[in-house]
This record gives structure tokens, sequence and C-alpha cells, in this order.
């Protein structure tokens, strides 16, 4: 039977960079050649959620949320749009970080479909962020001597948000790589503003978990923590604030090896893919994990 | 071999050409190819002379595609109505369908298209040779799903969602939207539904029964429902609907109050950038707006000095 991914993802009205990852993600899958068929939809862009699998061939889908943590989107937006049948948010049985998948049909063609949880949330998501902080760093093996910041949105309407952060951070403090590992938040605390304050080490890397490089990650974070006092004037990797040498990453989301988070939640909800991660792995540099 | 017993082979041979073609495709695809060459409508003889010729052209929103037989084998070039007759050494070629996304995301003049069927389709390429999957594969990057609907409405079985279904149902930021009445639809669907905004031919109304009166528009292809810019569109009408009218007096001369008209007409129809710069005949020039500016608002902005809310005038 063949089988298509669709990687579903937010989208702008008004920024054309937003649907970059997606797209480069897509394009990473495609040339591993793991399904027949690869399609991006967007919340904001086209196709729509509401449209997009008409637009595959395949019978069977695997729909894949390019969103950070479990909530509005994932659990209301995405599978209301989809107009997956039969969706109960209670079938994922998560509380926060645990959405796996879900298998259903839509109501307005005949597929099955594999909803997936987001990638945010995943275990390889880990891995991400530590080839993030390779990636900014330039060493492969970063780590010793280093602090280690996730930073998350944070909202309060929104109390998952908070725990993928804090997921990782702990997955990553206990792989024991990093001298010092910290979850900060944009909206609450502990605020990233302060983030040399957090930290003994006198260098921190600083990972937004965003999907996209935006105004978050590239206006509001570097202004806050005092990279610079205008972001349209860029700022230095490493920059030094309060004596704390802060390598900021921008978006996890724009890491090549984030194709490989997207595959492995295709492959947990059943999808043939085994050969493809290892390609992209390779490909993507993502060496780690199991 | 005589000319006309040819003539009867090769016939012949395009019929088993025209059945192996077909055959595997997908239900949706080949409706559209065979569309795309008039397979419908044209005999197989004169399809068949026309494709070893000139080719056949078809257009589909602001694509050009011309299908022909090169070396035995169906070939599409694709590229913009605009540049039908410009050479294809004149234009960038791209041989990759996924391109089609990059070449859909801006505009001639470099702004980000964030409504893939705005009649705003940059100009300049061309894919000179592509199969019969690929060009349908492109399409749908540049027009993402409109061969899908399209074919669903041919087969009496489009899925339109009317406006009140599709307001209903909006939640978080989006959830007032099912606010707006009737007539503030109607002055929706006019401001972003209408040809010279969107290619899609608008097939969802108030509700069932109870239709717009904006024209549909003459686009080839079907809107089946109101799309994420139509509602987010809508979310900022329903705050200012919210409002309540209220008298102000202005002061202006007869010309000026027609500057004004001027000025809301140019930038609804996007003119402003080519009001040439020194055409002060035309209302919404930049220096005929800058001069009102000058002579007409006060230090804050205010137009003829009026204040919008009443504390401002304490």
């Amino acid at each position: 039977m063949s089988q298509a991914l669709v990687i579903v993802a937010h989208g702008s009205h008004l920024n054309p960079d937003s649907s970059t990852p997606t797209f480069d993600h897509a394009d990473t899958i495609r040339a591993a050649g793991a399904f027949d068929e690869v399609r991006e939809a967007f919340w904001k862009e086209e196709p729509s959620f509401r449209e997009v699998l008409r637009t595959v061939e395949s019978e069977e889908v695997f729909v894949v949320p390019l969103f950070i943590s479990e909530g509005y989107f994932t659990e209301q937006v995405i599978p209301r749009e989809l107009r997956l049948d039969g969706w109960d948010v209670a079938e994922w049985d998560s509380d926060g970080t645990d959405a796996s998948h879900v298998t259903l049909t839509a109501a307005d063609v005949e597929k099955t479909v594999h909803y997936c949880g987001p990638v945010g949330t995943h275990d390889a998501m880990s891995d991400v962020i530590v080839q993030r902080a390779q990636s900014v760093t330039g060493d492969p093996d970063v780590g010793e001597g280093f602090g280690l910041a996730v930073v998350g949105h944070g909202t309060e309407r929104n109390e998952n948000s908070a725990k993928a952060i804090h997921y990782h951070a702990e997955r990553i403090r206990e792989s024991g790589r990093f001298a010092e590992v910290e979850a900060l938040f944009m909206d609450e605390d502990p605020e990233v503003d302060d983030v040399a304050e957090f930290f003994e080490s006198d260098d921190v890397v600083v990972v937004p978990l965003f999907v996209a490089d935006g105004f978050h990650t590239q206006e509001d974070i570097p202004e806050d923590m005092g990279l610079t006092d205008d972001y349209r004037t860029g700022y230095d990797v490493p920059a030094t604030v309060d004596g704390t040498d802060i390598w900021y990453a921008g978006a996890v989301g724009t890491e090549a090896l984030m194709a490989d988070v997207i595959l492995e939640r295709a492959a947990d909800a059943g999808a043939d893919v085994r050969d493809a991660i290892s390609r992209v792995r390779a490909e993507t540099g993502g060496a780690v994990g199991d | 071999m005589d000319a006309s017993l040819f003539g009867r082979f090769r016939t012949a041979t395009d019929y088993v050409r025209d059945w192996s073609t077909w055959r595997d495709l997908p239900e949706t695809r080949r409706a559209f190819l065979r569309w795309v060459e008039g397979a419908d409508d044209l005999d197989i003889e004169e399809r068949y002379a026309a494709l070893r010729g000139d080719g056949i052209r078809r257009r589909w929103g602001q694509l050009l595609l011309t299908v022909s037989l090169e070396r035995g084998h169906r070939s599409y070039d694709l590229r913009h109505e605009d540049d039908a007759d410009r050479s294809t050494d004149e234009l960038t070629t791209h041989d990759d369908p996924l391109d089609a996304r990059h070449l859909a995301t801006e505009d001639d003049d470099g702004r980000y298209r964030p409504l893939k069927t705005a009649p705003t389709l940059r100009t300049g390429w061309v894919f000179p040779d592509l199969s019969g999957e690929e060009v349908v594969e492109a399409i749908d990057y540049f027009y993402p799903a409109t061969v899908a609907n399209w074919h669903r409405e041919r087969e009496g079985a489009l899925d339109v969602t009317h406006w009140r279904e599709t307001a209903e149902r909006q939640t978080g930021i989006y959830d007032v939207v099912d606010e707006l009445s009737g007539e503030q639809v109607e002055w929706l669907a006019q401001s972003c539904c209408v040809d010279s905004q969107c290619l899609k031919r608008r097939m969802w109304d108030e509700e069932e029964g109870a239709e717009l009166d904006v024209p549909r528009g003459e686009g080839a292809f079907p809107c089946r429902e109101p799309c994420s810019l139509v509602v987010a569109a809508a979310r900022k009408w329903t705050t200012l609907e919210r409002e309540e009218a209220r008298e102000y007096t202005f002061t202006l001369t007869p010309s000026e109050k027609e500057q004004v008209e001027d000025l809301v007409d140019a930038v609804a129809d996007g003119r402003v950038g080519e009001i040439r710069e020194a055409d002060v005949y035309e209302g919404a020039n930049r220096y005929r707006a800058r001069y009102l500016r000058a002579k007409r608002f006060d230090d804050e902005g205010n137009l003829s000095g009026v204040p919008t809310d009443d504390e401002e005038a304490d």
C-alpha cells in the first residue's frame, strides 16, 4: 500500500520564512525516499489543513505536526481541520509530553490517517537540541565547561508549552554532557532575560525550542538577553553578557536533524521508514540517539 | 508504404499510445491531463496532429500549459501566461517541480504572496519539459489543491463549506467571526474574493440558499470554503464593526473630498505604485497627499483638527 507523509505546520500570512524549515525538512525526507509522497500543509498558508489530504494519492497517510508542544493546535485545530472522524484527545493518553499516534479516517477522503504527536515532545528532539549546540559552537564535542539553556515561549494558557521544555532540559541534564542545563522562558519565570544569572559556566549555549525563526527568536530573545540593543544591527556569536559568553543558536527547528524527528514520529506510528532514518541521520549529522 | 496506409498505421499507433498513456494514472491526475489536451472534445487524429504540431495550450489561473509530443512522449511546458510568446532562452529554466514553491513565494516586486491564488504570480521562468506527473506536482505547488477541487467539481462532488459553517467552527482568537452580519459578509467577499484579488471561483455563500451578490469570478478552479486569509481579515472586520458610528464635522473643499475618495480607491485597487511621481492631477499622487496632510492635519495627525475621541478634545 502506498504511503504519504504530510507535515503540518503553522505558516504565516506575513513572514515568508516561516514555512522554510518545513520545506527544507520535507526535501530531506523526499530525498531519503521513504514515502511515495511528501506534502506540507499550513494553518496560515496553502495547502490548508482543510484541503491537504485530498492532494495526496496514497491510501495511507502519516500526519506529523511540526509543532513544539501538545495543546491547542495538536489537540483541537489540526484534528478538526483535517476532519478526523472520532478524534478524542483521550486516546493519546498523554500528560503533556506522551502523545504518540492514533489511527483514524478523515471525513472527506477515503484514506487511513495516522495522526502523530508533535515533533517537539519526541525523545529524539533532545538530540536535535544538542546537535544545535554543536552547530552554533562548531564543536562536535561541545558540553564540558558549557551551560545549556533550552528556551520556550511559555504561556499560562497552555501548561504543556512549558512541559516540553522541561522534559528535554531534564533529559539532556541526565545525559551529563553539559556542565549545567536550565529551562528558561520568554513569558514566565525563570525568564531568559537574566540568562547569565542562572549559570556558573563561562559559556552558555542558548537554544530556543521554536519551529521557525521569526519575531520571537530573531528580535525578542536576542534583545531580552542583552545580546544587542537593536536586533537590526545583529549580534555576535558568542556575545558577552555580564561576563558570560552567550552562544545564541536561533530556532532549533531550522536544524537539519529535525527531519529525523519527523521520520521517528512516522515510524512510531507504523511507517516503514527505518532505512530512511539511517540515511537522514547520516546526512544531517545526527549520529546520536538509539 | 503509401501515405494513406501510413496514416492508418499512425492512427492505430496513436490509439495504443493514448490507451497506455492514461491506463495506470490515478483518477484525478488522468482527468486533469486529459482535459489539458482536450481529450474529451477533440477526436484522436485531430488531437495527435495538434500534439505533433505546436502543441495544445491550456490556461490554469495565470499558468500556461503546453503539451506536445516529443520523441513519442508527452512533454509539458509550464510558464506564466504573460510569457506565452517569449522564447525559452529568455526565461530562467527549471526542471524540478519543487521549484514552483519558491517561484510562488514572491511577486515580481519581491513582495511576499500569502495567497497562492492571488493574480500576482511572478513572471520570467519556465519548466520547458515536464512529465505529466511532474506538471501536476508543479501546479499543486503554484495553486495548492486546485486540481483536486476542480476534479471533485467535475464529478459533481465538490464539498462546499459556506461562511456560517466555517465561522461557527472557529475557536481561539477567530471565535468572534460569526458575529458578522450577512451584509458584512458581502463586504468581506467583495474585499477579498473577487477576480482582481483571487483567481479561485467562489462557490461558498453566506449559507446554503443565501447567495451573496458578489460575482463568483471566472476562474477555472473553485473555492470551496473561506480561506485562512479571509477568516483572519474577518476577525479584524468583526472587532472594527463593534464600534458605533458617530458624526464628525470636517472642512474640505470639493476637490479635497474627491481626493480622499481617490486615495481610498487607489489603495483598494492596488494602483498606488502606478501613479507617476509628478502626476499631481491624480488624487492619490504622493505630493498631492502630502499637500493635503500639510494643510488639513494638525500636529497630532487629526484630519481638519477634529480629534478621533471626545476625550482628546478635553
